[in-house]
């Protein structure tokens, strides 16, 4: 199989899929939780199928008790409601009205982030996702300085974090595709799924770099596409295994774990599926092309 | 070969400890203590996970502390007596083991309070809650009969930092309910001073700018002094759980707070366990398929370290460290079981390359290990990294994900390469 024949293939699949993903962050942004925007999210269970009268009754109680609203969602039997930053006695004065009209519910979580809490929570989540590539790019540059040449330690590190930037890409932009039209929320969690998608992604990166440089230093006269192409070859059972394993036991998470990690869940899929095809199709071939440019250049 | 028998030994007992950790204590009609090797260490506590308000329910505050008016010197000291007074209030009401940390944030300073087990928030909220300072006061017009309000007095200089502890009790001599308190170990001569000179006069007890009783002061006060008022029982215990609650020494303010029913907490942790079960199932049937042999040995191998890690988070809870079981924590296990499983596909497809090529079984073995060793390394270091920054920079959900992640990527390498090494040795012929 020619992998690296077929580079500008790959690449233009993986444009394919980011550009929409690009267009949406950019027009729509990202739906921000509470956790990062700040206000208070109210939880109600009721014991049967939630109905359009309880939903209605829910939108008047908030406009007669004057609460912000930002956003309300039904499932089976929960009705989840984004509001302004409430404090204890405004919810409790919410809850008793509500309970007037329904009989039947019990609020199931209250929870209020006051904006100080979520600058922050936004702040230190960017902070950790650019800390924590830098700090990859350096320990692969120091992992991989001996390498034989053609090839340079530094080369490895900035095609791991394109692979990487690649993922967070998919990833945020699928969040802001699906914060639009379905209204998903990105939350800390969300956070957490990206840094640990980071981390898989250079992992699988790391695995095909590893066997290129066992092939350089034992198969000297050979080209580097040829040498990346085999090393490819030769670790994808590997990648695809191990993916394959890490997907279906997500799978398994995404059916029977339970509402509350749900999307965080999707996110890790998408982006441990988005990090195998970037370590196999992109990260590899972006060696080969800055060698074959660089080659021309001197 | 001498070695790898010793090693194979270890394993075993590892895995025997590690199982007897994990077993829970059995009280019924069959008293099982499979902790009883450990009772010299631990006492006679049960060893149990700690489980996260996700998946228990309760209720989790943070309060930021308003340092104006409080000398830079006298801030951290301020916070810690804070944090002193809110632990003793939820003693006060018999919650068990709440967790309240102090936490300092770009100059911000915090109190975070998670109380398992009440989801009735007002409750939680007053029991720690944005109750300003006690005070008490003296009156412009010292007679009992004149009227009581925060503008008729004017402060002592005394505040609720001043005293230690209060307490309802009888009196001695009349049988009748008071208030028993004790000062301040700091605050004795300051106190002695202030009542000395209202022997006679009414000092009123002030919470929140709200005056709610003046008693007489009979004496001067030095270390501890009772308030007697014709109380009903329950008068002198509200006003003693007034006296405990308003000794803040700074006012607070809710930044976040978050509630979890005990149900929606219960259904998490079944649902998450329930995946995680499956998850491995999966895992073994894919392994034993792909490997055959060799995936059955690193199921096994799986499984010791899925006992291992078990009861690291179970022996973890009697150390400072403790580690909290969140919903997000358990996602980061079973993501960990995942990563312990690459470790040994990395091994077994280097293993079947070089077989390709001819080797002899043993040297097969040895040079997968060998050979696989620095892509393991490499990519575990990698998300070693990554679990270090989330664990500075999160807090909460993602602190718990990032030291479960990272306990478990040093627990999978240490299942695959040894482990799992050592169990081939003796399979793989």
């Amino acid at each position: 199989m020619d992998i690296i024949g077929k580079k500008y293939l790959y690449f233009i699949i993986s444009l394919v899929i980011i550009i929409p993903c690009i267009i949406s962050l950019l027009l729509f942004g990202l739906n921000l939780s509470i956790d990062f925007t700040g206000g208070s999210r109210l939880t109600l269970l009721f014991p049967n199928k939630v109905s359009e009268h309880s939903v209605r009754t829910v939108r008047e109680t908030l406009n007669v008790k004057k609460i912000k609203m930002s956003s309300l969602e039904k499932s089976t039997n929960r009705i989840f409601i984004r509001t302004e930053t409430l404090d204890q006695n405004k919810n409790s004065e919410f809850i008793n009205a509500l309970h007037k009209k329904l009989k039947d519910f019990k609020q199931e979580q209250f929870e209020t982030i006051g904006p100080t809490i979520g600058k922050e929570t936004t702040e230190n989540a960017i902070k950790a996702v650019i800390l924590a590539s830098i700090l990859i790019v350096l320990y692969i540059t120091l992992s991989f300085r001996k390498v034989p040449k053609p090839a340079s330690s530094f080369r490895f590190g900035v095609c791991a974090i394109v692979a990487l930037i690649h993922d967070i890409l998919v990833v945020v932009g699928v969040f802001s595709i699906l914060g639009h039209f379905f209204g998903v929320e990105v939350n800390s969690l969300f956070v957490t799924a990206l840094l640990t998608v980071i981390g898989f992604s250079v992992h699988d990166t790391i695995v095909v770099f590893d066997r290129i440089r066992e092939n350089l230093r034992r198969l000297p006269g050979i080209s580097f596409d040829k040498i990346v192409n085999e090393s490819i070859l030769q670790t994808l059972d590997r990648s695809l295994n191990t993916s394959l394993t890490v997907v279906l036991v997500l799978f398994s998470l995404l059916l029977f774990g339970g509402e509350s990690i749900r999307w965080f869940v999707v996110a890790l899929l998408i982006g441990i599926i988005s990090g195998t095809y970037s370590s196999i199709f992109n990260a590899s071939p972006l060696l080969v092309v800055w060698h074959e440019k660089s080659n021309i250049a001197s | 070969m001498k070695k790898p028998r010793f090693l194979l030994w270890f394993i075993i007992a590892l895995t025997l400890f590690s199982i007897l950790i994990d077993l829970p204590r059995v009280n019924n009609k069959f008293r099982i203590d499979p902790q009883f090797f450990l009772r010299f260490l631990i006492g006679s506590k049960d060893l149990s996970f700690r489980k996260g308000l996700d998946l228990e329910g309760g209720t989790s505050i943070t309060l930021r502390a308003n340092m104006d008016g409080i000398s830079k010197d006298q801030q951290t000291t301020a916070l810690e007596s804070a944090k002193t007074v809110i632990e003793r209030r939820i003693n006060l009401f018999g919650v068990s083991e709440p967790v309240i940390q102090t936490a300092t944030v770009n100059n911000d300073y915090r109190i975070i309070v998670e109380i398992p087990g009440v989801t009735d928030v007002n409750q939680a909220i007053n029991l720690v809650g944005t109750t300003a300072k006690l005070e008490f006061r003296e009156l412009y017009i010292a007679s009992p009969s004149a009227l009581l309000t925060y503008e008729t007095t004017k402060p002592t200089g005394l505040t609720g930092a001043d005293l230690a502890n209060a307490e309802a009790s009888f009196d001695q001599n009349t049988g009748q309910p008071v208030v028993q308190f004790s000062v301040n170990n700091n605050s004795q001569n300051k106190f002695f001073e202030v009542t000395k000179k209202l022997v006679g006069k009414p000092m009123a007890i002030c919470l929140d700018k709200q005056c709610f009783s003046a008693p007489t002061v009979q004496q001067a006060i030095r270390d501890t002094g009772q308030i007697t008022g014709g109380f009903t029982t329950e008068q002198a215990k509200e006003l003693a759980t007034q006296l405990n609650a308003g000794a803040l020494p700074v006012p607070l303010s809710v930044l976040e707070q978050n509630t979890i029913g005990a149900t929606l907490g219960s259904s998490s942790l079944q649902k998450s366990l329930f995946a995680g079960i499956l998850g491995f199932i999966i895992i073994v049937i894919f392994m034993s398929v792909l490997y055959g042999r060799l995936g059955m040995v690193a199921s096994l191998a799986l499984a010791i370290y899925a006992l291992l890690v078990l009861a690291i988070f179970k022996l973890s809870t009697i150390t400072p460290y403790g580690i909290t079981l969140t919903l997000s924590g358990i996602a980061g296990f079973i993501l960990s079981i995942g990563m312990a499983v690459d470790a040994n596909i990395l091994i077994f497809e280097r293993m079947k390359e070089e077989q390709r090529q001819g080797k002899r079984k043993e040297v097969v073995l040895e040079l997968g290990f060998l050979r696989a060793w620095t892509s393991i390394r490499d990519s575990n270091v990698a998300t070693l990294i990554t679990c270090f920054i989330l664990y500075q920079f999160g807090t909460g959900i993602v602190r718990g994900f990032a030291l479960v992640l990272a306990i478990g990527v040093l627990v999978s390498m240490f299942s695959a390469i040894v482990v799992t090494r050592t169990l081939l040795r003796m399979v793989y012929k």
